[in-house]
């Protein structure tokens, strides 16, 4: 199997050896880059996300992929994105005002209020819409402060609770955000990456 | 709905897992990973594991016993134990934990907190605080596993530590510790009152009720270790009894 396959971009403030660890067990062999090439030939790319909006949005920008990656998402290419990486397919966040996102989706994310404690850790149950292919019920693990509240026009959405409710994850065509980390998500979520792949696996590059 | 954590703690010495009664008279318990691939298939909501060497020879094989957690473990992975630099801390993410536990070191330099926290999250970033129950209802924190009293007020270093930007408090009670007399309430409602970031109640579990009244006082994570090496309690077993006494678990 070509170890282009499936890329991971690095987000420098990402701490990928989860998503790794998961992408190996299902039979994968991932390369992580910071190449914008990568970002156009891979069949499947990955773009995970755990630091700030603003410092993920920084690196990617020095880095050269806010262009290459508006571009696989514009057309659709197999992309999963998770946790920040969900984020930062939206316009602007709370978390940094002055920093813009990739603005696939024309939303600002939001702080959770503070009736919760934050950030949010923990498993919570999520219920997916009839028009979701690969989101399912389920338990996943989330770590965040911030979140997306309502699913924008033209995607699937799975729904959680966290004072209010707020989107869990989001897919449309082939391709999947996940605020939760379906990298630390168990057997639930190494099976909903599979499934997602396993989607991938037929198309050419 | 989010659900309360049960986390068993792997106290790793060496590279294997052990555990004694506050941190004494050290009982040899499994390999790191096996025991964590075990309570991830019980139904462990996290992992959480404390470098207790007593030397350096025995913490420069630390990364390499993460790595090998990491490479079988699908759920979240906290790491603490002599982590004394935003480069340890670095290590241990690179190596596959989701959670870096700062505790002495916090101490003496706070600002270490600071730069963890603006370099990889708050959600990286958890505060370790060992308490011990002190003059007229406060709590002194203690670090160096025990040996030292610092003076300082557990509560007050609490709210300073999540201003600096910890994400999580891990709190100890350092008197109920390895003891099985349930965690020490008084000192969960006083820190979960003062803070709003989520608290792992750790420290003299022994059955399902201490759990549940630690989730009363407001903890939002329970973490236990010898009722789980020992057989005592398998986590589905403990959610079961959870979820009986109207706790919110994963099951």
């Amino acid at each position: 199997m070509s170890s282009d396959r499936v890329i991971v971009v690095a987000t420098g403030t990402a701490n990928t050896a989860s998503v790794m660890a998961a992408l190996g067990r299902l039979g994968e062999k991932p390369r992580i880059s910071e190449d914008p090439a990568d970002v156009e030939k891979a069949r499947a790319l990955i773009l995970p996300g755990v630091g700030t909006f603003g410092a993920a949005m920084a690196k990617l920008e020095a880095d050269g992929m806010v262009e290459p990656l508006r571009a696989r998402l514009e057309s659709g290419r197999p992309t999963l994105a998770i946790c920040l990486g969900m984020q930062i397919l939206c316009s602007n966040s709370d978390e940094n005002p002055e920093a813009q996102g990739l603005g696939i989706v024309n939303s600002r994310i939001t702080r959770f209020g503070d009736e919760v404690r934050v950030p949010q850790f923990g498993w919570n149950s999520m219920k997916a819409d009839a028009g979701c292919r690969f989101l399912t019920e389920g338990y996943a693990y989330f770590a965040n402060s911030y979140r997306l509240e309502s699913a924008p026009g033209g995607w699937s959405a799975a729904m959680a609770g966290y004072g209010g409710p707020f989107v869990a994850a989001m897919e449309k065509g082939m391709i999947l955000a996940c605020q939760f980390h379906p990298e630390l998500s168990g057997r639930w979520g190494l099976e909903l990456i599979e499934r997602w792949l396993g989607a991938v696996g037929g198309e050419s590059c | 709905m989010l659900t309360v954590r049960i986390i068993p703690c792997l106290d790793v010495r060496d590279g294997r897992v052990v555990k004694g009664i506050k941190f004494q008279g050290l009982r040899d318990a499994g390999s790191p990973p096996e025991l964590a691939a075990a309570y991830e298939e019980q139904g462990a909501d996290e992992v959480c594991m404390l470098d207790v060497s007593a030397t350096p020879a025995g913490r420069a094989t630390r990364l390499d016993w993460v790595r090998e957690v990491r490479r079988n473990l699908a759920i979240p992975l906290t790491v603490g134990g002599g982590v004394g630099s935003v480069d340890d801390g670095r290590a241990l993410l690179e190596a596959g934990a989701d959670k870096v536990g700062i505790n002495t070191a916090a101490v003496k330099n706070p600002l270490l907190l600071t730069e963890m926290a603006e370099r990889f999250g708050a959600q990286c970033t958890v505060i370790a605080i060992d308490a011990a129950a002190g003059e007229g209802g406060s709590w002194e924190v203690v670090t160096l596993s025990g040996k030292n009293r610092t003076g300082i007020d557990a509560v007050k270093w609490a709210v300073e530590a999540v201003n600096r930007g910890a994400g999580e408090i891990l709190l100890t009670s350092w008197d109920r510790d390895g003891t099985k007399s349930g965690y020490d309430l008084e000192l969960l409602r006083a820190i979960s009152s003062a803070v709003n970031v989520p608290i792992i109640a750790s420290g003299g579990a022994a059955n399902p009720m201490h759990m549940v009244e630690a989730v009363n006082a407001g903890a939002d994570a329970v973490l236990a270790a010898s009722i789980f090496h020992y057989g005592e309690y398998t986590v589905a077993g403990l959610k079961q009894e959870l979820k009986q006494n109207g706790i919110e678990v994963r099951q």
